[in-house]
């Protein structure tokens, strides 16, 4: 199993820009070698099917509950210069605070000032994308602050020094006697093979540090404008126990996140769940408005929201792909996606994998280095089919590859293009063409030459037809 | 790296909310569905109100349609969510039910908060007790989280999914259901409704104005699959949810 080093494998968002796709192709071609990750990853996704589809089955219409999913979330994408600010003076009268950034810079200072102005000594996380999104802990650890991954999977990843594998499942590649190695290096228990004993040394040795913690770091699923509730959705109880004893609270969620009413979420939290992990509901689904209130014996005396751009409004202008801000992170198309399964997740270099953060990423950290993550896909529509709130996912792949296109277009491409209609449009030259093509064919499968060795590599050529089509028409007519 | 003074706030909040209006200056094509539901709302902006909860109802997870229904689905959603269920004839049933857990788990401080179905059931502790919301004492995170079990109320429980939907309100705030390793809840018969959309319109009429500054669906004990994907009970929330439902 390859299990990156973290001097080899940068983490997501620093690859450099132009190696980003050199980089892909390199830790892709590794991966798929490696036919023993790619089953344990099969078989660790393996029971997703069977659970989610039993709970579809509890659904009296999954395909209307998806429109009904979808809808919810597209009004209120579309709707977002008035949803936004009414979560927002909503969420400040419950007695939040909101602060608003417009990249990930902005968002890390905020947050590092929150921290020095809290007097933070101890900080616990749960779970949060957005967080890495921005590089947080990073930016935390060179300031000085201490900060412990709850999430059982995300304290494995930070102990391993990786960032998440999968956005909801972040170890999933992680063998148990690797988990058991790593306990006892770092907290020196005793191993064990027994998943149940390992979450339980992680269980006791955060216990103390929910008590102890003066500052809790969470994310967020859902922004309710009608509210201004915030939505915790997670299975642990780690962001719960991050909300209800340190003094402060600090949330990081992206702009898109706004749902109108409370009740979307009788909606979106059953299908959340059952998309993302075969679920009826994720164990705890957590809504917040404000600190502790007058009559409330525990809870934070504050409570902070940090409102994320970083790019997101860039594919808010996209109208033809606006639907990716839909997304409710439920990694329902990392699941299912052929092409996950097989280079894995670290191989995006991104900080959402799988199809849609192939299609997301482009928009977020610019076309012209992130396209071809839209060449990774099959287009087999499975991530689309996946998706609780009908995100056209594959689509907008085929739209990026169009884009890049457009923006800049490849001159190999556009040579073959003028070629072929010179060809076509010449009937005689198109013959002579085929009959060149078929003579050559075994000469170029013996030899590869480049661009065709590329192809040729891992794939195979059917022999060359003895005759042309129109040959063969001719003579089966007489 | 100090904080940001209101005016640098205010300014990024203008910039990110122009962004947002100039960027939805073009409308995004309708929604592309198989042609279910279609967006109402045709004369202003695109496709706006949609989904009363009741007329998505039918299409999610049945909650059924008398209360004996939705009792039957409750406990069989709990059976495989892996919470231990009992339903008692009275509250006394419900202490004597108390005791026979607390007795086999051995438990040493039991937590709890002061409300009328939690004090029915009290006598039912065989061992110490912490009340965490007794007068004049402040909350003390290290005397719960010693405890072995915690006992609340809760607002209702949704048989749709098997969830118990507590609150900062009235359940004991927001520790005593999620840091004790065992978390029993009490509640009547007449509190189980059948499907999300209900409970939270319960809990608006109930705190009308403000809602509680914690709401939470629980379902089930607390859980991971995050090693090889395997099911593991007890991650950091309760190892144990045990529901006694009186009536």
């Amino acid at each position: 199993m390859i299990a990156p080093n973290p001097a080899q494998s940068p983490a997501p968002g620093s690859h450099e820009p132009a190696t980003a796709k050199k980089q892909f192709l390199a830790d892709a071609a590794e991966h798929v070698r490696d036919t023993g990750h790619r089953a344990f990853v099969r078989k660790a996704l393996g029971g997703y099917y069977t659970n989610r589809d039993a709970q579809k089955a509890r659904y009296g219409d999954w395909e209307q509950a998806r429109d009904a999913a979808s809808l919810a979330k597209w009004s209120a994408v579309n709707r977002l210069d008035e949803l936004l600010p009414r979560f927002v003076a909503n969420f400040e009268a419950n007695g939040g605070i909101v602060h608003w950034a417009r990249d990930a810079a902005e968002a890390r200072d905020i947050i590092l000032g929150l921290l020095e102005q809290a007097g933070a000594t101890a900080v616990i996380k749960s779970k949060c994308m957005t967080s890495e999104e921005i590089h947080l802990n990073a930016a935390m650890e060179a300031a000085g602050y201490g900060v412990v991954e709850s999430d059982l999977g995300e304290f494995i990843q930070q102990l391993r020094g990786e960032p998440p594998y999968h956005f909801v499942f972040p170890c999933m590649h992680v063998r148990r006697d690797e988990i058991s190695d790593l306990f006892k290096r770092h907290l020196g228990t005793p191993p064990t093979d027994s998943p149940e004993e390992l979450t339980m040394i992680a269980r006791r040795h955060m216990r103390r540090l929910y008590v102890e913690a003066d500052v809790g770091i969470t994310g967020a699923n859902f922004l309710v404008a009608e509210t201004g509730q915030i939505s915790i959705t997670e299975n642990e109880g780690n962001a719960r126990l991050t909300v209800a004893l340190p003094r402060v609270h600090i949330a990081i969620s992206g702009i898109e996140k706004v749902v109108e009413r409370l009740d979307d979420l009788a909606v979106l939290l059953p299908m959340l769940a059952t998309a993302g992990a075969g679920q009826p509901m994720t164990c705890y689904n957590t809504l917040y408005s404000g600190p502790r209130r007058a009559g409330e014996r525990d809870g934070p005396e504050a409570m902070h929201l940090v409102l994320l751009d970083n790019s997101r409004t860039a594919l808010l202008a996209d109208a033809e792909q606006r639907d990716a801000l839909q997304c409710i992170r439920c990694g329902a198309c990392l699941n299912v996606c052929p092409i996950f399964k097989n280079v894995g997740g670290f191989t995006y270099g991104t900080t959402y994998q799988g199809p849609i953060g192939s299609v997301i990423t482009p928009h977020l950290r610019g076309l012209a280095n992130w396209n071809h993550l839209s060449g990774a896909s099959s287009l087999c529509g499975a991530c689309t089919d996946a998706c609780p709130v009908r995100i056209d996912i594959h689509h907008h792949l085929l739209q990026n590859r169009r884009n890049a296109a457009r923006t800049s277009p490849s001159w190999l491409e556009r040579l073959g293009h003028r070629a072929f209609v010179f060809v076509a449009r010449r009937p005689w030259l198109f013959a002579v063409g085929g009959w060149l093509f078929r003579k050559s064919l075994p000469l170029a499968k013996a030899v590869k030459p480049p661009p065709l060795s590329a192809w040729l590599a891992t794939r195979d050529l059917p022999p060359a037809p003895r005759e042309s089509f129109r040959a063969a028409w001719q003579r089966r007519r007489r | 790296m100090s904080g940001r003074t209101p005016a640098e706030n205010a300014a990024a909040r203008t910039a990110i909310l122009a962004r947002v209006r100039e960027a939805l200056r073009v409308p995004a094509p309708p929604p592309h569905f198989a042609g279910h539901a279609t967006p109402a709302d045709p004369g202003g902006r695109p496709g706006l109100t949609i989904l009363p909860s009741e007329a998505g109802r039918p299409w999610l997870p049945d909650g059924g349609d008398t209360p004996e229904e939705s009792l039957q689905i409750l406990a069989a959603n709990l059976a495989k969510l892996r919470a231990v269920f009992f339903r008692v004839p009275d509250l006394g049933a419900a202490a004597d039910c108390l005791f026979a857990q607390a007795r086999e788990r051995d438990w040493q401080r039991v937590a709890w908060h002061d409300h009328p179905l939690v004090q029915g059931i009290l006598s039912g502790v065989p061992s110490s007790t912490h009340q965490i919301d007794a007068a004049g004492a402040a909350f003390d995170k290290d005397a719960l989280e010693a405890c072995d079990a915690g006992i609340t109320a809760c607002e209702c429980l949704v048989a749709q999914t098997g969830s118990i939907l507590v609150s900062s309100d009235s359940c004991g705030g927001r520790a005593l259901s999620i840091l004790p390793h065992c978390h029993v809840v009490i509640a009547t018969v007449d509190q189980v409704v059948p499907v999300l959309a209900d409970a939270l319109a319960l809990v608006r009429e109930r705190h009308p104005g403000t809602l509680p500054s914690m709401l939470s669906f629980i379902t089930g004990p607390s859980r991971t699959g995050d090693i090889e994907r395997i099911l593991v009970l007890g991650a950091h929330g309760p190892k144990e949810l045990i529901v006694i439902l009186v009536g």
